[in-house]
């Protein structure tokens, strides 16, 4: 699957291959949030560890960052546990280099961890083994010039589609991105909830007709029969403040969730 | 404090473009709230060219907030000084403070996109009153987002919060200030975008939020700049006033940006010390970087971590500030310095001695670093001061410490 924005030359990612196999095989995929350092750095590396045989095909991982301000209660948490045990963008790319996990990981990052990093911090993310980078605060068309960085370096750039995007803008987001597309499934922040929007199915239909990339759905999806119900319209599931909360209990915990939450998308 | 490296890509700074100044602002927000924003934006424009909305606008300024504020001469302030001292007395506007120009503005613009629930952050709490007062007097839902440091600091705007009507949400995250309450804020708001506008406080936060809260505050500098020249004939030699996030600084300094004569100085908390690293300077000590929607200075670390601010007073506690000051720092047409709590507390007791005007703790840093700086002027160069606020939510606070700083002696009225 070609990136529509990326040089015509540009190779398949690691994570357009493990789409188009997923594809290949009828499977959606389940891409599963952590946030890097926590609970602790070495549960840290357990969990990016155990991620795949769990049944995960892509592992964001939470740059951990002082404001938050895009997630709930549970991420933002995890994050300020992070920090407190020394875990910056630094010390997320050094735990994503001893994890080494097979799948494709996603820096799911604030801007400015990065823009205090410096330019070479996507060839360092690279280098550690991350494949794509996700902003949370820089939509499309807001900086154009630190757009291109990310867009134009050697990570996939995941951008964001949110309820609220109205139908023209979903086809602009979907041209500057790669990788897939975020679609967001309720107004708010990350975190759990009850019930799934009822007009998720509506706007996933509606992004599908502006893209031809991936569409993962998040934010608020957190139980099996959710993960299901979103499995049978979208290309892959995100599941991250469960997860969370899980690996605050314990990585078994949490890996007992990701392997559910699996079945219950191969069931869907 | 380190410098972040921003070397490459990271240091070049977008072209300004009409939601940037210079480079700084701009809509570092979640994509969920850019619709909201192009509405509120489209709404706001609409509004400048709309006749009717100005009418209201000016209406409710005059006979609601109590506008035009007069102008005060300070005379024993100006002994001590050796230059004219004036004061322009935004403390008389309803509810003690400039907030409210902003509120007003805002609570208008509200009604216009039909959103009948409003959300607001506020520090010292005079942006609560402010938001709490004008959404008592349309009928409006009130939900004030504010630390739990900062409800403690100031308990009895707290209170005139609740009398009102609005919901006043404690926030235990983080430091407990504004920064945080700000953050949740923003939280709501992309939950309720639908059938919620936020009033932001300052002249912070993504596009257009800077450019209208000062405008919706510019009426303080453009009365101000036509009562200078009625009372004295001439243009202030220098106007100053505090800045935390920055809005009564950029009211009062937009009537008088064009006037290149005119020196503009914004002052910052010094908090314990620049040194102490406990302080809100962050255009003093701060780097360009993204907090709460926009590109300026921040208290960061190299790593790109917000710092915790620090001021003793709550309205100054903020690591960030508006990004057209950054602009205004940048090209060089404004000044920025600092003055300590321990500072500020005596410019609190020195007016209040000196003129019979309690101001605000923030305002104090403004009157604490006139003071400190008498012999920079002549005797004929007028100085303006925007008296922000009255200090009245701040003498719980300030009479807890103790005995009141001693000022010293004070000259004679003039004869």
């Amino acid at each position: 699957m070609s990136a529509p924005t990326m040089p015509a030359a540009r190779a398949a990612s690691a994570i357009d291959r493990r789409f188009a196999d997923l594809r290949a095989a009828n499977r959606r995929a389940l891409v599963a949030y952590v946030t890097a350092g926590h609970p602790d750095p070495e549960r840290s590396v357990a969990l990016l560890q155990g991620l795949e045989a769990a049944g995960a095909d892509v592992i964001e991982l939470g740059v951990p960052f002082s404001e938050p301000l895009a997630d709930g209660p549970v991420i933002q948490h995890s994050s300020q546990v992070a920090l407190e045990h020394g875990v910056d963008l630094d010390g997320a790319l050094a735990l994503l280099s001893r994890a080494r996990p097979t799948v494709p990981v996603v820096l799911f990052s604030y801007l400015n961890p990065l823009m205090a990093a410096g330019h070479g911090v996507l060839q360092r993310a690279a280098d550690a083994g991350a494949s794509g980078v996700l902003v949370t605060d820089l939509p499309v068309g807001a900086d154009p010039e630190r757009e291109a960085w990310m867009g134009g370096g050697p990570l996939d750039f995941v951008r964001l589609v949110a309820p609220t995007t109205p139908p023209a803008r979903m086809a602009e987001i979907a041209r500057h991105g790669s990788g897939f597309v975020y679609l967001i499934s309720r107004l708010g922040v990350t975190g759990e909830q009850d019930a799934l929007s009822a007009t998720l199915p509506e706007t996933v239909a509606r992004l599908r007709a502006a893209t031809t990339l991936p569409i993962c759905v998040g934010f608020g999806i957190s139980r099996p029969d959710q993960a299901a119900a979103v499995a049978r319209i979208a290309d892959g599931v995100v599941v991250g403040s469960a997860l969370v909360r899980a690996a605050d209990e314990s990585v078994d915990r949490a890996l007992a969730l990701a392997r559910d939450l699996r079945s219950a998308i191969d069931d869907a | 404090m380190t410098t972040p490296d921003t070397s490459g890509a990271a240091a070049v700074a977008p072209a300004a473009t009409s939601d940037r100044f210079g480079p700084f602002g701009g809509r570092y927000v979640p994509e969920t709230l850019i619709p909201a924003l192009d509405a509120l934006e489209a709404e706001y424009d609409a509004a400048l060219r709309d006749p009717s909305f100005q009418r209201d606008l000016d209406d409710m300024l005059r006979h609601y907030v109590g506008r035009p504020s007069i102008l005060s001469e300070a005379p024993r302030l100006s002994a001590m000084v050796g230059a004219p001292v004036w004061l322009k007395r935004e403390d008389l506007n309803h509810t003690g403070a400039h907030k409210i120009n902003n509120t007003v503005g805002q609570v208008l613009l509200a009604r216009r996109m039909g959103k009948r629930r409003i959300i607001a952050e506020t520090g010292a709490g005079q942006h609560g009153v402010a938001t709490a007062t004008v959404c008592a007097r349309f009928g409006l839902q009130c939900v004030v987002f504010m630390g739990e440091e900062d409800i403690r600091r100031q308990a009895l705007n707290v209170w005139r919060m609740r009398l009102m009507g609005a919901t006043v949400m404690p926030v235990t995250s983080g430091t407990r200030t504004l920064k945080d309450a700000t953050s949740e804020a923003i939280r709501d708001w992309v939950t309720n975008v639908e059938d919620s506008h936020y009033i932001i406080g300052s002249v912070v936060g993504p596009a257009p939020y800077p450019r209208m809260v000062r405008e919706f505050q510019a009426a303080i500098g453009r009365e101000a700049r036509a009562q200078m020249l009625e009372r004295t004939g001439r243009l202030p030699k220098t106007v100053v006033a505090c800045v935390g996030g920055g809005s009564n600084a950029m009211g009062i300094f937009a009537g008088f940006v064009d006037d290149a004569e005119v020196e503009l100085v914004g002052v910052e908390a010094a908090g314990e010390g620049l040194e102490s690293g406990r302080h809100s300077a962050s255009l003093t000590l701060g780097t360009p970087g993204v907090l709460h929607g926009s590109l300026s200075y921040l208290l960061q670390d190299a790593k790109g971590q917000v710092i915790n601010a620090h001021s003793i007073s709550a309205g100054l506690d903020y690591p960030g500030v508006g990004p057209e000051h950054a602009h205004l720092k940048q090209s060089k047409r404004a000044e920025y310095v600092s003055i300590t709590d321990d500072e500020a507390l005596r410019g609190f007791a020195l007016l209040s001695r000196a003129e019979g005007i309690i101001p605000a703790l923030e305002t104090s840093h403004a009157i604490a670093w006139v003071e400190k700086s008498r012999g920079r002027w002549a005797k004929d160069e007028p100085v303006l001061i925007c008296l922000s606020g009255r200090g009245d939510k701040d003498v719980a606070q300030v009479s807890e410490m103790g005995a009141l700083p001693d000022v010293g002696p004070l000259p004679e009225y003039p004869a």
